[in-house]
């Protein structure tokens, strides 16, 4: 198989996405202040969160709801919640 | 609250739909709320469903449900970083009805137990997330979603691996990371030929891999590759911890196991067909929740249940088993119209009659013996060298066996005392 970028990958995924709806809050300030694995940056299995201007930042289209992020999280500050129903990945074959 | 139920069962992924359609063929009013717009839409496994345990609640349930292929041939694989040490097993007795086990894809196999369940006559609602659990007087007495409410004697839990709800109600902490396991796959489109002539496969004849070492870079875990009818489950499970400590990311890691000279050559000319994640409940008996309070009981991936050794695993059947035990419980506590822990407690009873709990305690040592190192770093760099070694000839006198075994020993760290020490304790934990 050919090599494929995570982006590239995700774009053969189904998303029902629900515009203007994010089902992930990231409250930087707490990162900054005392998280020492920053952990989400690099256990999401499709790189949702990156570091912008200092800043945790989730981008949060391609998410697939696994939860790893929220459970690795060691703090309060990942609001992480599934998507509203009928909302988000859907997997055709799963 | 406006309407009243019988039962409400949260999540239609196996668990769910298998005690829905339990309930609803005792006549019982059963409504199965998923929040995916069909069953199956959120659920992802490896994909080797061990049906025994289905096939007792829909009989020859093979034909009729979109199963892919009937594995006969079972490899456990030893990888390093160049090289790997295979164990094939391949059997008759496994193309035998009724079959041991299937590959399974659970965007189209849940979606169809979730219509059998429909068809048993329980009201599926799909596209629907409920947001909690209404508690009265220390009782379940119904589910919220948005600004809906509904009532039911019983609430079965059958959300997932997260089960924010059971979460919500005090039966299980927050996670440690220890418990649980992140699952990544992809699906690559092969034509059926490909794929038989490839694997050595007749007509549905499927094949099952386990691998260990390389494939997760040392992490606890596995890689799997299993066969469907015309595409390849291809993936790995990685031990959150151990994520979490090395600070591997799982996409490259799973990248690399592709790109492995052993793995790359099946999966040539391959097109991705999806590419997901899921979480696996690992932490065995240590994790699981409380199963029931007055008015609600927990199964499946919700209740921790899950078996892995590294080379096998597996939830669904649990999920399944776990499900039709709830149904029986909840059957009990209708005739005696009685739905609080003292009749709804008869479901840990039934579950540790049956194979779910059974399976549960005898695998309790996996989750420990998983963590052992040894097993992911050490023993495929062994098997790699004591192979090269006994394979290579490069124009120098041979040595005997057992001088190879004790250099491959000695390259890769091992002593004769671990050795002895993982044996006794894989053959008591696995
Ligand atoms: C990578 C990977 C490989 C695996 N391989 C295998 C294997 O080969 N063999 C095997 O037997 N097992 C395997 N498993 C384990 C197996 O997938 C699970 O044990 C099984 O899916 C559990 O079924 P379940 O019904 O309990 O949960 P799920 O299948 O997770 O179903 C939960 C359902 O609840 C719904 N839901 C969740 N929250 C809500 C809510 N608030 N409101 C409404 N609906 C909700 C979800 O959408 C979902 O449909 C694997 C798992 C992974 C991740
Ligand atoms: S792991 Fe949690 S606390 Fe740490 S950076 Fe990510 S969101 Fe913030
Ligand atoms: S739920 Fe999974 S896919 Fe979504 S952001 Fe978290 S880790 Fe990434």
């Amino acid at each position: 198989m050919n090599r494929m970028s995570l982006p590239e990958k995700l774009a053969v995924n189904k998303y029902e996405l629900d515009e203007g709806h994010p089902h992930i809050e990231v409250k930087a300030e707490i990162c900054n202040a005392i998280c020492k694995t920053k952990a989400c940056l690099f256990v999401c299995p499709v790189g949702v969160y990156s570091e912008q201007e200092g800043k945790v930042v989730a981008d949060w289209a391609g998410c697939v709801e696994c939860g790893t992020c929220k459970a690795a999280c060691p703090t309060e500050a990942l609001v992480w919640e599934y998507p509203r129903g009928g909302f988000g990945i859907i997997y055709r074959y799963g | 609250m406006e309407e009243k139920f019988d039962v409400i069962i949260v999540g239609a992924g196996l668990a769910g739909s298998a005690a829905a359609y339990k309930l609803a063929k005792e006549g019982l009013e059963v409504v199965l709320v998923e929040r995916g717009p069909y069953p199956g839409s959120k659920n992802l496994s490896g994909g080797v469903l061990y049906g025994r345990v289905l096939e007792k609640l829909i009989p020859e349930y093979w034909k009729e449900a979109p199963v892919e292929r009937y594995i006969t041939n079972q490899i456990i694989s030893f990888m390093s970083e160049n090289a790997s040490f295979n164990i094939d097993f391949r059997s008759q007795v496994f193309n035998e009805q009724p079959y041991n086990a299937f590959s399974v894809l659970r965007g189209k196999f849940d979606r169809w137990l979730g219509e059998q369940a429909e068809q048993a006559g329980a009201m599926l609602v799909p596209g629907i997330k409920v947001d909690r659990v209404i508690v009265e007087n220390g009782r379940a007495v119904g589910i919220a979603a948005g600004d809906e409410e509904m009532g039911a004697d019983v609430i079965i839990l059958a959300d997932g691996a997260n089960s924010f709800l059971a979460q919500q109600l005090g039966l299980r902490g927050r996670f440690n990371p220890a418990h649980l396991a992140v699952g990544v796959k992809e699906l690559i489109g092969l034509p059926r030929e490909t794929i038989e002539e490839r694997f050595r496969l007749s007509g549905n004849e499927g094949v099952a891999y386990g691998l260990v070492g390389f494939a997760t870079r040392g992490v606890a875990g596995g890689g799997f590759l299993y066969t469907n009818q015309e595409s390849i489950s291809i993936g790995l499970v990685m031990h959150l911890d151990e994520l979490i400590e090395t600070g591997l990311r799982p996409a490259e890691v799973i990248e690399d196991f592709l790109a492995h000279p052993s793995i790359a050559p099946l999966i040539r000319g391959g097109k991705l067909l999806e590419y997901g994640a899921h979480l696996v409940p690992e932490g065995g008996l240590a994790m699981m929740p409380r199963l029931y309070m007055d008015g609600l009981l927990v199964v499946g991936d919700a209740a921790g249940l899950s078996v892995n050794n590294g080379f096998v695993v597996r939830g669904m059947d649990l999920a399944i088993g776990s499900g039709i035990a709830a149904a029986e419980a909840v059957l009990e506590a209708k005739k005696k119209n009685d739905f609080s822990v003292q009749t709804l407690g008869v479901y840990q009873r039934l579950m540790a009659e049956s194979f779910v709990l059974k399976d549960m305690q005898t695998y309790a040592g996996a989750p420990d013996f998983m963590k052992n190192e040894r097993l992911y770093k050490v023993y495929p760099e062994f098997l790699a060298s004591l192979m090269t070694a006994i394979y290579q000839h490069e124009g120098v006198p041979k040595q005997h066996l057992l001088p190879m075994v004790m250099q491959s020993l000695k390259n890769s760290h091992l002593s004769l005392l671990a050795l002895a020490q993982d044996g006794l304790k894989g053959v008591r934990s696995l």
